[in-house]
């Protein structure tokens, strides 16, 4: 579905991504981890178009992305939910959701769309009304990933959903994942630092360092490798 | 061919969007209507009212158009614009133009008629917002990819550059400015226009496609990552903005009948900008009494009236330590910091 191919960003002088190729096969949740400044973040927003990119190509659907501005590649069904949960904080719930289908016109599917994320998250529906600035950091995580699901994506890429959660509210977003996932076939590419549960929930995982990809494969065989281990599962 | 047929259909919704506002705002058309009905019975008792007290109302009305237009870019869209007074004298100088020349031509010794000035005084103001708005959107495409801090100073020096393109152009009276310049500018107009501008700017702030630009002001890269055009509402926030401080300018100058260049240099903005950040960015309500006051202040402070800027600048700093969130801001959280 999504296959990127020596992908290369840089600021400035910097290159945060440097030949990243992987691939994410449709209906799959794929990960991409690995330490701080490894270049996931840069890698995402390379795909939605929020950063240019050097080098390398993007193709989604046997379409090429690789120069196409966000609000083009949002329209093709790529999903993505910033890092650090950036909700609208002085819109309301409601408009925050209003705001994820921006680019819906049809008010039958916007409406069922709100449907289905009212069935994965009900907290949302209780604070509709309520700043988004003023929710929890897991409602703000719930409405972050909800906004995203306004837009029909086809594909969602999730950038540090665990980010700042207390740990029983991370095992919930990531249930929730896998439910979005299996119920409605939706394509993952999921970024974490919390490798062990990112290679639980994925079938394939690739691990970034310093802007590279260094080591890829299924999730259950990575979870046994001594090296990965070591460096990311805490021995 | 199919991707120009579809901006064309999303620029329609994004229009239809904007001419049906959701009706969460039942108070703006009873405010326009108020306003309205305030501006003609302000012009019925116009002669019976002090001629200096009617001049206050004049500038008060001048100053809300300028600081509502602006808050659309710098308080709702977030974007730190230096430059409304440039835009506000390609307003003055368009529309005085028009009417020095057209005058004469048309209505010779006998001054014309009531209905007859009007309309050219309208076309004249709507020729002068026009172009502020041209001017905006030529400085709006370039600019507007910058952020912050580089989009201040760039705002900035297009406002220097405006007033010695002016300066220099002998047509329009060079150093010397306009002078002659029919006195059209009633209370009854600036205040119309005061209101027009007050629900314009509100509709479109609350319409679903004006959400957007609080979204961009809120966090630009997530508005791109859900798909809104981010250039595009800046641009849209800063034509719309210009246009109305192009309005503004055409009023002030068949108010004040002389322009010069100097009059809309640098701290013509950051006076408009003060009432923007005192009103606490994005709150139009706040925004309009902010104008009021800072309006009556000088008149109140005549004797001081050298050192306005003065109590200006430690206005901003009293304002900026006592309450950050904006002087007349009372909604906790409402106001980004
Ligand atoms: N705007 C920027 N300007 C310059 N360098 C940047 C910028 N953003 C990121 N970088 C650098 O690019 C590299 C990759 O950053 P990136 O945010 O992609 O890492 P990450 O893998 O998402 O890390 P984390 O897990 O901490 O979020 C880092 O070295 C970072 O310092
Ligand atoms: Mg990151």
């Amino acid at each position: 579905m999504l296959s990127v191919a020596n992908l290369s960003v840089s600021y400035g002088a910097i290159n945060a991504v440097d030949g990243v190729s992987f691939a994410v096969p449709a209906g799959a949740i794929v990960t991409l981890i690995g330490g701080n400044g490894a270049g996931k973040t840069t890698t995402l927003r390379a795909l939605s178009g929020l950063l240019r990119t050097r080098g390398g190509s993007i193709t989604f659907d046997g379409a090429d992305l690789t120069r196409l501005p966000p609000h083009e590649i949002v329209a093709r069904g790529l999903g993505h939910v910033p890092e650090g949960r950036m909700i609208f904080a002085n819109l309301t719930v409601d408009e925050n959701l209003a705001m994820g289908a921006y680019l819906q016109h049809d008010r039958q599917r916007i409406a069922e769309n709100r449907d289905y994320v009212f069935g994965i998250f009900p907290r949302l529906k209780e604070r509709l009304r309520q700043s988004a600035g003023t929710l929890s950091g897991g409602e703000q995580q719930m409405l972050a990933i909800g906004r995203a699901l306004m837009g029909s994506p086809k594909f969602l890429m999730l950038d540090e959903p665990s980010l700042g959660l207390a740990p029983r509210l991370v095992g919930t977003i990531f249930e929730k994942i896998q439910e979005i996932n299996r119920s409605h076939g939706l394509t993952i590419l999921l970024v974490e630092q919390n490798a062990r549960l990112a290679l639980e929930v994925s079938s394939h995982a690739h691990v970034l360092e310093t802007g590279r990809v260094v080591m890829s494969g299924p999730s259950a065989e990575l979870r046994a490798d001594p090296r990965l281990k070591a460096a990311y599962l805490g021995g | 061919m199919k991707s120009l047929v579809k901006k064309s259909e999303t620029l329609l919704s994004v229009e239809s969007k904007i001419k049906n506002p959701k009706s969460k705002i039942p108070g703006a058309h009873v405010a326009l209507f108020a306003a309205l009905l305030m501006a003609g019975g302000v012009a019925f008792f116009a002669g019976r009212i002090d001629p200096y007290h009617l001049d206050v109302l004049t500038n008060i009305g001048i100053n809300v158009i300028l600081a509502v237009s602006l808050n659309l870019v710098n308080g709702h869209t977030g974007q730190f614009s230096l430059g409304h007074a440039g835009f506000m004298s390609v307003g003055a100088y368009l529309s005085a133009a028009v009417t020095l020349h057209f005058v004469p031509k048309l209505f010779g010794e006998d001054g014309g008629g009531t209905l007859a000035t009007g309309a050219l005084f309208l076309a004249a103001l709507l020729t002068g917002g026009l172009a502020s708005a041209l001017a905006g959107l030529l400085v709006g495409i370039p600019s507007l990819r910058l952020r912050g801090d580089y989009l201040a100073i760039v705002t900035l020096g297009f406002g220097q550059i405006i007033v010695v393109m002016f300066q220099n152009l002998e047509p329009l009276g060079g150093a010397l400015g306009l002078n002659g310049i029919p006195p059209y500018t009633t209370v009854f107009w600036v205040l119309a226009f005061a209101a027009l501008t007050v629900f314009t700017i509100g509709c479109l702030v609350r319409s679903t496609y004006g959400r957007g630009f609080l979204a961009v002001r809120d966090d630009e890269v997530a508005a791109a990552a859900i798909g809104l055009d981010t250039t595009r509402y800046k641009i849209v926030a800063f034509v719309v903005g210009a246009f109305f401080a192009g309005i503004a300018g055409g009023l002030y100058a068949h108010f004040r009948l002389t322009i010069t260049p100097g009059g809309f240099d640098f701290t013509k903005s950051i006076e408009i900008v003060v009432m923007v950040i005192l009103g606490g960015m994005g709150n139009t309500l706040g925004v309009i009494l902010a104008a009021v006051l800072l309006t009556l202040l000088p008149e109140v402070l005549r004797p001081v009236a050298e050192y306005r800027m003065i109590l200006y600048s430690f206005l901003l700093i009293m304002l900026m330590l006592v309450r950050p969130q904006g002087l007349f801001n009372f909604k906790p959280g409402k106001a980004k910091p």
